[in-house]
């Protein structure tokens, strides 16, 4: 591997990437099924507002869910239908999320999106036309767009930053959307310089997705960018190369201290799923309701890279994709890293989903936990420069209160530390419990 | 492709799905990988003891492992602990403790270190991972500790003719020879020379294992083999060995001749069980430190402590204790050197 690969300095591992079941495979529009349920908070903040009541006909890209004031995004209807239902879903910031159900019009066609010309538009115009969209950070949290990109006054940024690590096994949304969609990646990116009213744009990317860096290394050069530069970085194969203080870390040097934002340092973070987002909202007009997932792991029987719409169940993408496997042993939403895992198929994609994987037994791990052996091994491993053996040891040792100069605050659960552990020690889930007791 | 049918989705329930914390995938190595990798890596020395020495040093071997593999599942037992026998740690217990004692020892020698070892300094300490002393260590002090002339002079002669079967007999046949290092303290180099005839057929035998001592300690080019394995597959890695034999060799050199600058460093470190503490014993995970500069310094406090020994102290090898008093200072070396922290918030270190 050439030496010329940016990457973080401390810790990281190389989980088996698993991307070669779905990275080959174009990105598939599933057809529509007849239900959706729409859960009104996808995103860090408040639940929205519903703007609809039961009954109500809607149409396709319509406002359904509306900010109420402080954090938030907008939720739109992801069809054209009638509102069945009002009701709660299990949503992924939180268990019983309220949620709309809207039963699809069968008869209507699919919206049509033109598009306008964008580079008239002022700064503050983008910004809202963001904010209206509902757009969120895809894949992460779910931090609402429109205020990342709204920096406290007196922060001087100077970078931006598109994440297009994709370091999470498995999934492999980023980079058939880097790979189909270069263009709109590109001018989403000018579209966030221009709002930020920066020209230093960054595109990190990981070398095992070369044909990626090398479509958006030709559309970066066939745009007009105006001034503007935008770099396509090359990033070793590094978990978790994608968190977003290592990014920062590996493109700029720049370290954002513990408790501190991006902004601290100069720098803005968005994911390639966001950027089309934004691209969509301000060149088509349209909001933030549909997009790629990865459907993917041992135990579905076909694995896909699908373009849904929110609120699409994954009981209809599991049919859709016919079914899973006998030896299936662990669903999980998200990557195998970071996401969670889920017991039931009654769940809804909502705009921070990037994949569903279906492991089998030989996918997963499910060996017993033994004592500590004191290998060292999750010590090197953490990008955070914590012991988490020693985290684990207070834990257990009932001793949760007394973590916090462990660091444990710092920590982003990235499991690095679980996934290289030889006694199979649950560390990830002795963290949660220690920052649950311990005083920041 | 294996299709299931619509309704198998929908109307029978999906298969019961773990659902447990995040990550849902884990690296492929355990404990008990690791424990058996270092086993193997331990074996062919004692298949080479086997024809220096002759099966004796299998059957003390095969004493020590069994009973240690035994006296941890009794005192897990007595403890109302889950037997965890096949995790390999027992055995590696065994091998090392059986690789440390001289081969013409009486066969319940060995049995009593190993019961000695694993119920009080394993066992009664927490079992594995809570562990303060390496067991296989211990057992050695304790056996030397009680039974001192059996301890220091059970050696055997090599048998250069390879008649593999002529000590058979414990004790009895055992030509009771001095170590090297033995005669290096009592009758200085010179004598120890004559006895190789030459310095550099001495170096060799040594290097290869042709000599009294241990069975385990006798060739070095098999533990080093042994070593590399295990720092190629990332098991341990090479900052306590290097920094172990680094400083005996570095150490004696300056201070272990007539005036300064005039030790041997190459007999020093192939001699008195070096290679087989500083890789196999030093590098033991739940008794030596975690972090990399602490590994060095602990590697150089083994050094020291073993040249000191060596050279103003009773014993002439020196290891054991050297790497046992380390053990002790093990929890300290981890506080002094902790990992550094990624940019933490300010005021928010320990
Ligand atoms: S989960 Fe936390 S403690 Fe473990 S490696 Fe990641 S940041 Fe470090
Ligand atoms: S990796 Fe596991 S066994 Fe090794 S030190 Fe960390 S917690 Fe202990």
């Amino acid at each position: 591997m050439s030496t010329s690969l940016l990457t973080f300095a401390k810790g990281g591992v190389h989980p088996p990437e698993s991307k070669e079941i779905t990275e080959r495979l174009a990105i598939e529009k599933m057809p529509l099924p007849e239900e959706f349920e729409i859960p009104l908070l996808q995103h860090f903040g408040a639940p929205c507002q519903p703007l609809v009541k039961k009954k109500d006909r809607v149409e396709e890209g319509d406002l359904i869910g509306q900010v109420t004031g402080g954090l938030g995004a907008n939720v739109h209807a992801s069809v054209t239908g009638t509102i069945t239902d009002i009701g709660t879903s299990i949503g992924p910031v939180s268990l019983n999320v309220p949620s709309v159900t809207i039963s699809r019009d069968l008869e209507a066609p699919d919206k049509t999106y033109t598009p306008s010309d964008w580079k008239s538009l002022s700064p503050q115009e983008l910004l809202s036309k963001i904010k209206d969209a509902g757009i969120v950070g895809i894949g992460g949290a779910g931090f609402p767009a429109h205020v990342k990109l709204a920096p406290p006054p007196g922060t001087k940024v100077d970078k931006l930053i598109l994440n297009g690590a994709e370091c999470e096994p498995y999934l492999t949304t980023d980079h058939r959307v880097m790979l189909e969609k270069p263009e709109e990646v590109i001018v989403g990116a000018q579209i966030l310089l221009r709002v930020l009213g920066i020209s230093e744009g960054h595109i990190g990317v990981e070398a095992n997705k070369s044909d990626a860096i090398d479509v958006l290394r030709k559309a970066a050069e066939a745009q007009k960018l105006d001034g503007a530069k935008i770099s396509i970085d090359a990033l070793q194969v590094k978990y978790p190369q994608g968190s977003e203080k290592q990014l920062i870390e590996s493109v700029t040097g720049r370290k954002v201290p513990g408790g501190g934002l991006p902004f601290d340092v100069g720098v803005i973070v968005q994911n390639i799923g966001t950027t089309k987002a934004v691209y969509d909202a301000v060149v088509l007009n349209k909001p933030l309701y549909e997009k790629v997932i990865t459907i993917s792991g041992r135990g579905i029987s076909r694995p896909a890279n699908l373009q849904v719409r929110v609120g699409t169940r994954i009981r209809d993408i599991v049919q859709y994709l016919g079914g899973t496997k006998p030896d299936l042993a662990k669903i999980v939403m998200g990557g195998p890293m970071m996401g969670f895992a889920v017991s039931t198929l009654d769940i809804p994609v909502t705009k921070t989903v990037s994949g569903v994987l279906f492991l089998t037994k030989e996918e997963i791990d499910d060996q017993p936990h033994g004592p500590c052996i004191r290998c060292g091994w999750c010590v090197e491993a953490c990008p955070m420069g914590l012991s988490p053996n020693e985290i684990g040891l207070y834990v257990e040792a009932g001793r949760a209160a007394d973590t916090a100069p462990f660091g444990v605050f710092d920590c982003f659960e990235c499991g690095s530390c679980a996934f290289v552990c030889p006694a199979k020690r649950p560390l990830v889930q002795f963290i949660r419990l220690a920052k649950q007791k311990a005083k920041r | 492709m294996e299709q299931v049918k619509d309704t198998q989705i929908s109307e029978h329930p999906l298969p019961a799905c773990t659902v447990s914390i995040s990550p849902h995938v884990k690296s492929r190595e355990s404990t008990a990988k690791i424990m058996w990798t270092v086993n193997a890596c331990l074996l062919p020395p004692l298949l080479l003891s086997v024809f220096i020495f002759g099966f004796q040093t299998l059957i003390i071997t095969l004493v020590s492992v069994f009973s240690c593999v035994i006296a941890e599942a009794v005192s897990q037992k007595l403890l109302h602990r889950s037997i965890t026998i096949k995790d390999g740690s027992a055995v590696l217990t065994g091998l090392l403790l059986a690789y440390i004692i001289p081969p013409g020892v009486p066969y319940w020698m060995p049995i009593l270190g190993a019961v000695f070892t694993i119920y009080i300094t394993k066992h009664l300490f927490g079992g594995l991972g809570f562990n303060i002393f390496n067991p296989a260590l211990i057992g050695r002090a304790f056996l030397v500790a009680t039974f001192p002339v059996a301890m220091t002079s059970a050696w055997i002669m090599p048998m250069n003719d390879f008649s593999i079967f002529k000590y058979m007999q414990p004790g009895v046949d055992a030509v009771s020879t001095a170590t090297p290092l033995y005669v290096l303290k009592h009758y200085g180099l010179a004598a120890l020379i004559e006895k190789y005839g030459a310095v550099s057929t001495m170096y060799k035998d040594f290097f290869l294992g042709v000599r009294p001592g241990c069975i385990g300690e006798v060739s070095n080019l098999l533990l080093l083999l042994g070593g590399l394995v295990l720092i190629f597959k990332k098991y341990i890695s090479w900052h306590i060995p290097v920094s172990v034999i680094a400083t005996i060799g570095v150490l004696t050199w300056i201070f272990g001749g007539e005036g300064y600058f005039n030790g041997d460093p190459i007999l020093a470190v192939l001699t008195g069980g070096v290679f087989l503490g500083a890789i196999f014993m030093a590098t033991d995970y739940v008794t030596s430190p975690t972090q990399k500069y602490a590994q060095l310094a602990f590697g150089f406090g083994v050094g020291a402590i073993t040249v000191l020994i060596r050279l103003k102290g009773g014993y002439p090898e020196g290891v054991c204790y050297a790497i046992l008093l380390m053990n002790t200072l093990t929890p300290a070396l981890d506080s002094w050197f902790q990992p550094k922290r990624f940019a933490p918030a300010k005021g928010a270190t320990k």
